[in-house]
């Protein structure tokens, strides 16, 4: 397949990115986005060009490194993949293919496609554990949680931070990464005691870093390469709804109910 | 090089107990005097970290991705295996202990497997109260399943993502700490070198890969929790940034590289397409719970799968095998899937390949049953491959994944310098010459959660914090030796990528300390790295400059450690003269193809070291089986 791109250049975080074209020829439709970036990258290396700078690490989907708007959808045009498990069979000979970084507030771009995801972490900082330290813990199957929970905190665990919704959202909101942690711990048993003071900790937390609210148009949902669902959103702000009034009738101290 | 394994006296079970019960202790109120560096966030790293913060130790983790959650740990799918006998299938911490000995074709230290197996139990505690949402039945208690090597179900999971979920449990562990300021993180840092003081490990040298800044950090003590070198391959199932650096540097710095050519070959991974590839995707092991492995009986059977009668597909791992069958271990998995495919029975357009097929199972469960258990992973075999699992077998073929060698760790986890400890797949303690499915998650977290933060205190207690800065000669002189071998690198301007010769260093690797190896294809290698070294730094080219973010200096600087370390991992190979786990020398083999072991002469872990000349030199740590009697593995 033979391909003209169109990729973001940005030299540092100051300074100002421009879209520049690149062609490139014979590549196969059997190797994945990531590793057509490389076979450019490699022909830009040997004529001592700067390459692209970008993201990627696992290259199965899991840790959450990449992060490009492909054509502009997060991840590109497959649902339910991340920008590595995206493969070239996916365009056509001849396409041109517009890449981006991430573009939100909170992320601001270090260099070419590559983004500064730390405020993700700050929010985890904020309450995103359970306070267990270790050798704290009782026998695994003394603490019993109905299939039904388990697999639902499953569900909302399987986030793997990678900004997707972020980038998808009007507001650059990151509701969605937010809400799936909140859910995954307030969903099992020992995940109660932080319940509440978790919820609203970690909402704080997102808004200082930068990142819009929520106004439920759902594009989350649509680029989450874990197929993460709104509904967590919704179970988040029944958890902060609660967790306020409690702020409000019992002062600092909020229990679980 | 001194190799005190510092093994406690005692029965076997009473070991780690006692040693527990007399190691030295720091005093609550001095813990926060010491300073501690942990290099790496992954299993092992980031439980490391996160305990000995709780402990009120000062931490320091760094780590090379955007983020600590981001530690390949993250890409493990299948699970991890405890003696919990919640099944009332017969297991016990003894049965764990002994499958996981036989199953590394006994070449690990029996004491520190047996510990191993003892923290399993802990480990599963931990990970619950921490929230890790395992799969669970109906009645609300933990499910398990079974892996290879062992014959009773003692893995536990979380569908196909296990590592991610315990990884982001461990890094939820480390976040706590960060907020409360027992940890400072520095990402998007690379370690380059361990700074010694007087014989000791007293810190690192770090890149600021945003910035190029380089930086010392001075520490009491220095963890390497940096991972395997299975990318030495060029092509392997770990993360594109997993390198030997920081276990490289440490062995130029003195320390003991044990079993460099103990590599493990994974059984199940999605073949080769074609000269793009970058790197290969692994299918879980646990889908031999369900996934039956065969190939036509017949050479050059060009038939589709669904074609070919029953009566003429060879389910060669249950004809030869048949107590463990489609669950055999990994290395003997890997070797049958060369052997048919060494026949000319392969299949696949490469013939690179063998058939793992769930109709069978889907028949048998439904599909959505099939779908829950391995859901994940038969999506990801569709994105990579395009074709249907559900409707068509699996195609598959062994890859490199892990490493059971590693920096040589006492029975502490201390290599041979003072202060310096290995954790997790970094280090060579316990998986012996083969590792057994759903062990790697184990031991880095049973390295991190449950034996360094007890074995740090007896080294740390008799060495005072004692105010060495930065500033000291041995910081300023390391520093300079890491910005002139930047500056090497940054200035080489030939005409080839860095990729390129990692491609052609992990062809030759592949094909001579690959899957089988011999002494004329080693002796060969052996000969040719140097050559190649050579030519990188007359042909290369790394655009840029280290003042900023430059990926191709990174890889290059990677690539020039395994260029070097490639070269010892041969010479382990070559002296090795017996066949045993993922070693495998054509040499020394039974009339029936299988692995022949020599314990006479090669009963000991080889452990290589820096000589005075600055080539490698072998000592040996012998090791002794007391508690379970060397036999020839069989899993017929």
């Amino acid at each position: 397949m033979n391909l003209t791109l169109l990729v973001w250049r940005q030299e540092t975080p100051t300074s100002e990115g421009s879209f520049k074209e690149y062609k490139v020829n014979d590549v196969s439709p059997d190797s994945s986005f990531l590793e057509m970036l490389d076979l450019l990258n490699e022909e830009l290396e040997v004529k001592g060009e700067a390459p692209i700078a970008f993201e990627h690490d696992c290259r199965e989907g899991i840790c959450g490194s990449c992060s490009m708007v492909v054509n502009g959808k997060p991840h590109g045009p497959n649902k339910l993949a991340t920008t590595c498990q995206l493969h070239m069979r996916s365009f056509k000979d001849g396409d041109t293919i517009v890449i981006e970084p991430w573009r939100a507030k909170a992320f601001p771009v270090i260099k070419d496609l590559v983004v500064d995801r730390s405020a993700f972490d700050k929010i985890i900082q904020a309450g995103g554990f359970i306070s267990v330290n270790t050798g704290a813990a009782v026998d695994a199957n003394s603490i019993l949680i109905d299939k039904e929970s388990a697999d639902s905190a499953f569900d909302a665990a399987t986030c793997i931070g990678c900004g997707a919704c972020v980038a998808a959202c009007p507001n650059g909101s990151a509701m969605l990464f937010t809400a799936a942690k909140v859910s995954h711990l307030g969903l099992l048993a020992q995940g109660q005691p932080e319940r509440y003071s978790r919820v609203i900790n970690m909402v704080k937390e997102m808004d200082a870093q930068m990142f819009g609210g929520c106004t439920n148009h759902g594009e989350c949902q649509e680029a989450c390469p874990k197929g993460i669902s709104i509904k967590f959103i919704s179970r988040l702000n029944r958890d902060y709804l609660k967790g306020r009034l409690l702020q409000i009738v019992q002062g600092s101290g909020m229990k679980a109910q | 090089m001194e190799l005190n394994s510092k093994v406690p006296d005692g029965p076997l079970d009473k070991k780690w107990t006692s040693h527990k019960g007399k190691i030295k202790l720091v005093n609550p109120a001095n813990k926060r005097k010491y300073k501690v560096i942990v290099v790496g966030t992954g299993l092992a790293g980031a439980s490391a970290a996160a305990t000995l913060s709780e402990l009120g130790y000062q931490v320091k983790a760094f780590c090379f991705q955007d983020s600590p959650r981001r530690a390949h740990s993250i890409a493990a799918q299948g699970g991890i295996n405890a003696a919990k006998n919640y099944q009332n299938d017969g297991d016990s911490v003894y049965r764990l202990f002994y499958d996981t000995i036989k199953g590394g074709d006994f070449r690990a230290r029996e004491a520190n497997v047996h510990r191993l197996a003892e923290v399993s139990l802990n480990i599963i505690d931990q990970c619950v109260a921490q929230g890790v949402p395992f799969a669970r039945e109906y009645g609300g208690t933990l499910s398990n399943r079974s892996f290879g090597g062992a014959q009773v179900s003692r893995t536990f999971y979380a569908r196909g993502q296990t590592g991610q979920q315990l990884l982001l449990g461990a890094y939820a562990a480390l976040e706590k700490e960060i907020a409360r300021g027992g940890v400072k993180m520095y990402p998007f840092t690379e370690m380059l070198d361990v700074v010694l003081v007087d014989g000791r490990a007293r810190g690192i040298v770090t890149r600021n890969l945003r910035t190029g800044k380089i930086e010392s950090h001075v520490a009491d003590a220095v963890l390497l929790c940096t991972g395997g070198y299975s990318t030495v391959f060029y092509l392997s199932t770990n993360a594109k940034g997993c390198n030997v650096t920081a276990t490289w540097r440490a062995y130029k710095r003195g320390a003991g590289f044990a079993n460099p050519c103990f590599t493990q070959i994974h059984p199940t991974c999605i073949p080769v397409t074609g000269e793009h590839q970058s790197k290969l995707t692994l299918m879980s092991e646990s889908l031999r719970n369900d996934g039956r492995i065969w190939v036509p009986k017949n050479k050059g059977d060009k038939r589709s799968p669904s074609d070919i009668p029953e009566g003429e597909r060879d389910y060669y791992l249950e004809r030869k095998y048949p107590s463990f069958g489609n669950l055999s271990p990994r290395d003997i998995a890997s070797r049958a899937a060369k052997e048919v495919c060494d026949e000319g029975r392969g299949v696949g357009s490469s013939g690179l390949g063998v058939y793992l097929d769930f109709s069978d199972a889907i028949k048998r469960l439904g599909r959505s049953a099939i779908e829950a258990r391995y859901g994940n992973l038969f999506d990801i075999y569709k994105q990579i491959t395009g074709e249907n699992p559900y409707e068509s077998p699996m195609r598959i073929f062994p890859a490199p994944h892990y490493t059971m060698g590693g920096l040589w760790v006492d029975y502490n986890l201390m290599t041979t310098i003072p202060g310096l400890y290995a954790l997790g797949e970094a280090n060579f303690s316990d998986h012996g010459a083969n590792r057994l499915g759903a062990s790697a998650l184990m031991q880095g977290l049973a390295d991190g959660y449950f034996v360094i933060p007890y074995t740090i205190g007896d080294f740390l207690a008799d060495h005072k914090p004692d105010g060495i800065s930065e500033t000291h000669k041995s910081f300023l002189d390391t520093e300079r030796e890491v910005k002139e071998r930047l500056s090497k690198l940054v200035s080489l301007r030939g005409n080839r990528s860095i990729d390129s010769f990692h491609r052609e260093l992990g062809r030759l690797m592949w094909d001579n300390c690959g899957m089988s190896r011999s002494k004329a294809g080693l002796t060969e290698t052996i000969n040719k790295i140097p050559e190649l070294r050579e030519r990188f730094y007359k042909e290369a080219c790394v655009p840029g400059s280290g003042e900023d973010l430059n990926q191709t200096l990174e890889r290059a600087g990677r690539v020039a450690d395994f260029l070097e370390f490639a070269e010892v991992m041969c010479r382990d190979a070559l002296d090795r003269e017996e066949s045993c786990g993922g070693h495998f020398r054509s040499e020394y083999q039974t009339e029936e193809g299988e692995a022949k072991r020599n314990d006479d002469d090669y009963c000991y872990a080889s452990v290589w070291g820096k000589s005075e000349d600055g080539s490698p030199k072998l000592f040996k740590e012998k090791l002794n089986f007391e508690n379970v009697k060397l036999q020839t593995r069989s899993y017929k």
